[in-house]
């Protein structure tokens, strides 16, 4: 399902973000992405979304490798994924369902079709009847659970969330990774870029653990402690 | 439907709720491009008007042919049948009995002509040449006098030339004009469509990063300077028409007193979705050329 070989990220004025990171990720796997800050994370992040481009090393996506992709080609990868940002990027102008409706047509559903799709997928992340509310007066938890809520609506088969529980009380942190659960258990892929410490061991991800832009043991399943709480 | 087309209506809704949403910008901006519309329109339009009323004077871009006054029926058609050979343009024979009337009918001319023994006036012919130009004119005034039973060939070259020439500057500097105004409609879209995509710089970065194109993207605004240009074409339409209503009567009337029956022409509906489209297209290029300077820095 997602396949890294060999990536390497230099920016520009020279500081080297990740370093022949190799991994592998099947399809309906739940994987927790750890380190501390400044590990690697987001960047790799933006690497598997196509955000930006590895220096060098490849990644394959769905079958898609990403490095072949022309500019025109990386708008239709991207809508094969559920993108969560770590900022959550939600429109504090739009309601709660224009917000969900935004993916729906951008691939061009049909209006009706689209706006039960949309309320479909706010029922699932628990957010039903808040669709004419706008994302300001949602709390953290639920404007994560928004933001969950547009990553899906267009039934992706992968899910890539940068720092999904960031700013959350664990109450709330638990019920979104219950969310990202529910969603893997349909076999959806969810790869999680986390640097919370987070104990609940019942979920049993695996993790990939990077330290310093390389990839660390532990690869197996186990409670995430990436240290900063 | 098709996704296409569901697309491009998403994208014109889009564009008129935006125009809506800032009625008063929008408003100010429609007024800009109206009237930078507005004056090379009004110009066209009035050196059209221009030629309209010289072409119906004779000796601007009539000739007169005049016969002897012993030229009878005979000669009379002989005269037509040559000018059909000649494809000289449009013509209309006046008898001698009807300049006679036109004549009697002139303010202060009834008694004179009263008072003369008999029609002193010859039959004649009044040519509108398909071609105006100075030299055709000349050529075909020459033909004319060279035909037996013609006495007399009316054209004033000097000042067919001169208005000829007159006409052609004012052309120029009606297209000069345009131009100026146009790169100021495209200016004023460039800027609009800047400041949309500034104000709308989070939905723009949001879009692309979940898988938006650039065609996605760029749609709306594309519509949005496309309609700005073309609501400003109305509006100079609007404009235009209203100096005309305005300018009508009066000129009626000074045309009347030099007894002509002249009345201005205004903008045909052919003319108005002309100007709609013109402000359109124009509105579309400055939507196209601020989206490709400034979408740049969303990757």
């Amino acid at each position: 399902m997602i396949t890294a070989n060999d990536l390497t990220k230099r920016y520009p004025e020279g500081r080297e973000a990740l370093r022949q990171v190799s991994f592998e990720i099947t399809a309906g796997e739940m994987v927790f992405l750890t380190g501390h800050s400044g590990a690697g994370k987001s960047t790799l992040f933006k690497l598997l979304a196509a955000i930006e481009r590895p220096t060098s090393g490849s990644i394959v996506i769905n079958g898609h490798n990403l490095a072949a992709l022309g500019p025109t080609a990386i708008p239709y990868l991207r809508r094969k994924l559920g993108l969560i940002f770590q900022d959550r990027k939600l429109l504090f102008d739009r309601t709660v369902l224009d917000n969900v409706l935004l993916p729906l047509a951008i691939v061009g559903h049909p209006a009706k079709e689209a706006v039960k799709r949309a309320q479909a997928a706010l029922a699932k992340v628990g957010l039903p009847n808040r669709e004419k509310t706008y994302p300001i007066a949602l709390s953290g938890g639920e404007q994560q659970r928004l933001a969950i809520a547009r990553a899906v609506v267009n039934r992706p088969a992968v899910i890539l969330a940068d720092e999904p529980t960031a700013n959350l009380d664990a109450h709330s942190a638990r019920e979104i990774l219950d969310i990202f659960r529910a969603f893997q258990q349909v076999g959806v892929t969810v790869l999680i870029a986390t640097h919370d410490s987070l104990d609940f061991p019942d979920l049993r991800p695996r993790i990939l653990q990077l330290e310093r832009g390389q990839m660390s043991e532990p690869q197996q399943a186990g409670p995430i402690d990436g240290g900063v709480a | 439907m098709s996704t296409w087309l569901a697309q491009h209506l998403a994208a014109l809704r889009d564009a008129l709720r935006r125009l809506a949403a800032a009625p008063l910008n929008s408003l100010l901006s429609l007024l800009v491009i109206g009237v930078a519309l507005t004056l090379p329109t009004a110009g066209w339009l009035a050196i059209d008007n221009l030629r309209h009323l010289t072409g119906d004077t004779p000796g601007v871009q009539q000739i007169s042919i005049f016969l002897s006054l012993d030229a009878g029926k005979r000669e009379v058609a002989d005269i037509e049948a040559r000018l059909k050979d000649a494809r000289a343009g449009k013509w209309r024979y006046v008898p001698r009995e009807e300049a006679l009337k036109r004549l009697q009918s002139s303010e202060g001319m009834a008694e004179i002509i009263a008072s003369l023994p008999r029609n002193p006036l010859p039959d004649a012919y009044v040519v509108t040449p398909s071609d105006a130009q100075p030299e055709a004119l000349e050529r075909l005034a020459k033909t004319f006098s060279s035909w037996p039973k013609v006495t007399h060939v009316q054209l004033d070259s000097a000042w067919v030339k001169r208005f000829d020439a007159l006409l052609r500057l004012g052309r120029l500097v009606i297209i000069l004009l345009a131009i100026l105004f146009a790169g100021a409609l495209v200016t004023i879209t460039f800027n609009t469509i800047r400041l949309q995509i500034l104000a709308q710089a989070a939905e723009i970065e949001v879009a692309k990063l979940i898988g938006a194109t650039d065609t996605y993207i760029q749609r709306p605004l594309h519509y949005f300077g496309m309609l700005q240009g073309a609501l400003g074409g109305l509006c100079a339409a609007i404009l235009v028409g209203g100096g005309f209503y305005l300018l009508t009567p009066p000129v009626a009337e000074l045309a009347q007193l030099y007894g002509t029956s002249f009345t201005l022409q205004g903008l045909s509906a052919v003319d108005i979705t002309a100007l709609t489209a013109i402000g359109g297209a124009l509105g579309w290029l400055g939507a196209k050329i601020s989206v490709l300077t400034h979408l740049r820095r969303f990757a």
